[in-house]
């Protein structure tokens, strides 16, 4: 049913419709609205589950890495520097094999201190092991949580899944949404089975240690898993579109507009919505330019972003996020795609926009795309004040 | 599309009115995006809230900076900062008609609709909390929607005694400018 | 895939760390014992049963010999002795 909701109620719901039996999270901005509401929800008996207040979001990850691995779904969501705290043991929670679901509110991380959105603490996990999906509005921040569970949740992958949303621009955005049935989520999510799990009835041990004979094959079975998540999630988004109607395609990577064009942004996350406008806006007046928006950020769609990439001439990647001290992220592994490979576009650029909420408006994408036409190639940052930059203090 | 700016300080309810408003557009069958921009996330620290409205979802996921409407909620925002910037040549701008605005440094040729908001609201909420009288004072200048789907928006907000304050509100503020203007 | 994540009780009973210890065991004199069961508690292996006074021994196919028994003793009734 097609609702008026903010994107952490709107989220919130979402999960609850997936039924988690713990949910564990401690608040911090601008995730807060969404274990808000679902502590609201499991308060008025209308969401079965077991709402755990924790002192840390240490705890909250380790709650959910705890309920998880005694067979029951759970949930948590963060942001920032909440992430990087759970770091720890969300790397545990991958290396574990725990399908766990999380909402990050992605938002800047300290210092200095800063509540607004970019990128930087999610993609700083992207080593962990955890599946990351980035969503562009509220209806797939809604529709993903569902199919993170579903992908989490398969008996080939087991792996844990973060769903990525902006934080402010999608988590206090209000938008309208067609939020799923019960009974549709219930067709598409069975209720989970655990492989394995911790029973007093049925002892084992999780987390024992992995000496040097031991270790490198853990680690080497989650890069294999991660392979087969680009296999599965296909027939996974489109079981999605026969039960829900919405489709996401291979829910790898989305292109729009790319087929004939010259220039590409390359990005992830509530931006491409804002540039999907500028690309319209472009194509009146028949310049040839598109987007290449990543879903999927690990496992890294590899071959779909060749395949989409490979006759564009020129590509510029957005960053929300950096890697002080070396190239972007996203950029980095873009480029490394077309290294050695027979086609390949012939500029690729790395451009840095909205780090701690620094708002992206239509003439930034544009300043991109405008940008690209140059012949420079060093990395830009858009819309930086050069009159803040001071060499001495 | 129409993009709408609503000036106010945190925690008086601008985020709540850009979701009233963008309910009652909703219910009409548009696709409105509201969303906040905070400073520095305090109460009374000024803030915005914005709504974009359009016939299809809204992708455009930037601040307002050429708004077809102002909203002003504290006319004390006035006072140091331009709350009309960037307002189109056509737009309009409705104010919360506070004490100490100097009408004569509003230029222009823009419309400006002063409505005694606050006080609609301490005669029927009783407290100055001008937000669903400047709803009401929309709602006659825009002519987008009617006052009956803004009551509609209203009842999914507010329930019992507030939801018939800020009614009575939103009504004194739709025909103060219905007599006025 | 997965890889090795998980291991079921006894396992560990795979691995005799006897063969770890280093030139010294510990004896039970089973004298003066009063079935305080600290060694128990210390032993990191686990290997020490004993319920009554003067019943208390060590299973050395898992005895690393680290002499923590020894150590706890309230009546020096576990003694060191060369690994033969």
């Amino acid at each position: 049913m097609k609702r008026f909701l903010e994107g952490s109620q709107a989220v919130a719901n979402s999960v609850a419709l997936c039924k988690p039996g713990v949910i564990a999270a401690y608040p911090i901005t601008p995730q807060t609205h969404i274990p808000e509401e679902l502590s609201k929800l499991v308060a008025e008996g209308l969401l079965n589950s077991e709402f755990v207040n924790v002192e840390s979001e240490h705890s909250a990850a380790s709650v959910v890495l705890g309920s998880t691995a005694c067979g029951v779904r759970s949930y948590t969501a963060t942001s920032s520097q909440g992430l990087l705290l759970m770091g720890e043991v969300l790397f545990n929670i991958a290396g574990l094999r725990l399908p766990v679901v999380l909402t990050c509110a992605n938002r800047a991380v300290s210092a200095p201190i800063n509540i607004w959105n970019d990128q930087q603490d999610s993609i700083s996990l992207r080593d962990s092991g955890w599946a990351q999906f980035y969503v562009e509005n509220i209806q797939e921040a809604v529709d993903f949580h569902i199919i993170a569970y579903r992908l989490a949740e398969d008996r080939n992958i087991m792996l844990p899944v973060m769903v990525c949303m902006d934080g402010y621009i999608l988590t206090h955005g209000v938008e309208v949404v067609d939020m799923p049935e019960q009974k549709d989520v219930d067709r598409f999510l069975p209720a989970y089975k655990p492989l394995y799990k911790l029973d007093i009835e049925n002892p084992l041990t999780l987390g024992f240690l992995a000496d040097t004979d031991y270790y490198m094959e853990t680690r080497f079975a989650i890069q294999k898993t991660h392979q087969e998540i680009l296999d599965l999630l296909p027939k996974i988004t489109h079981d999605f579109r026969n039960v829900f109607g919405r489709d996401y395609g291979e829910g790898l990577i989305e292109t729009y507009r790319t087929t004939d064009a010259e220039r590409v942004i390359v990005a992830m996350g509530s931006v491409c919505g804002t540039i999907k406008e500028v690309v319209d806006q472009l194509r009146r007046k028949g310049k040839k330019v598109g987007l290449l928006k990543v879903i999927t950020y690990r496992p890294f769609p590899i071959d779909k972003i060749y395949e989409a990439l490979k006759n564009v001439p020129k590509v510029a990647v957005l960053d929300r996020a950096l890697s002080l001290g070396a190239d972007a992220p996203l950029y980095t592994e873009i480029r490394a795609i077309f290294f050695g490979k027979k086609r390949s576009p012939k500029l690729i650029r790395s451009f840095i926009a909205g780090l701690g909420g620094r708002d992206i408006t239509l003439d930034s994408i544009k300043e991109i795309f405008k940008k690209l036409s140059l012949k420079t190639t060093e990395e830009e940052f858009i819309d930086l004040k050069p009159e803040l930059l001071k060499d001495k203090v | 599309m129409k993009e709408i700016r609503i000036h106010a300080r945190a925690g008086q309810g601008a985020i709540t009115t850009a979701t009233i408003l963008g309910y009652a557009y909703f219910l009409k069958g548009f696709y409105p995006y509201a969303f906040p921009h905070f400073g520095a996330a305090r109460m009374g620290a000024p803030m915005n809230a914005f709504l974009r409205v359009d016939t299809k979802p809204i992708r455009l996921r930037s601040q307002i900076y050429e708004p077809d409407y102002v909203l002003i909620v504290d006319p004390t925002l006035l006072r140091g900062f331009n709350c009309l910037v960037g307002l189109k040549d056509d737009g309009i701008a409705i104010i919360n008609e506070g004490e100490g605005i100097d009408k004569s440094k509003l230029n222009f040729k823009r419309k400006l609709y002063f409505v005694p908001a606050a006080k609609i609201a301490l005669e029927t909420i009783g407290k100055p909390l001008a937000n669903t009288a400047l709803l009401g004072a929309f709602i006659a200048v825009s002519r987008d929607l009617d006052i009956e789907v803004l009551i509609k928006s209203l009842e999914i907000r507010f329930k019992g005694e507030i939801l018939e304050k800020n009614i009575l509100s939103a009504k004194k503020g739709f025909e103060f400018v219905k007599e006025r203007f | 895939m997965f890889g090795p994540i998980f291991s079921k009780p006894l396992s560990s009973k795979n691995n005799k760390t006897g063969s770890w210890r280093m030139g010294k065991r510990p004896k039970f004199l089973q004298t003066n014992c009063i079935a305080c069961r600290m060694c128990i508690l210390i032993c990191p292996e686990g290997c020490i049963e004993g319920e009554d006074k003067n019943t208390y021994h060590c299973d050395y196919d898992y005895c690393k010999g680290c002499g923590n028994c020894v150590e706890i003793c309230p009546r020096q009734d576990i003694v060191m002795i060369e690994d033969k």
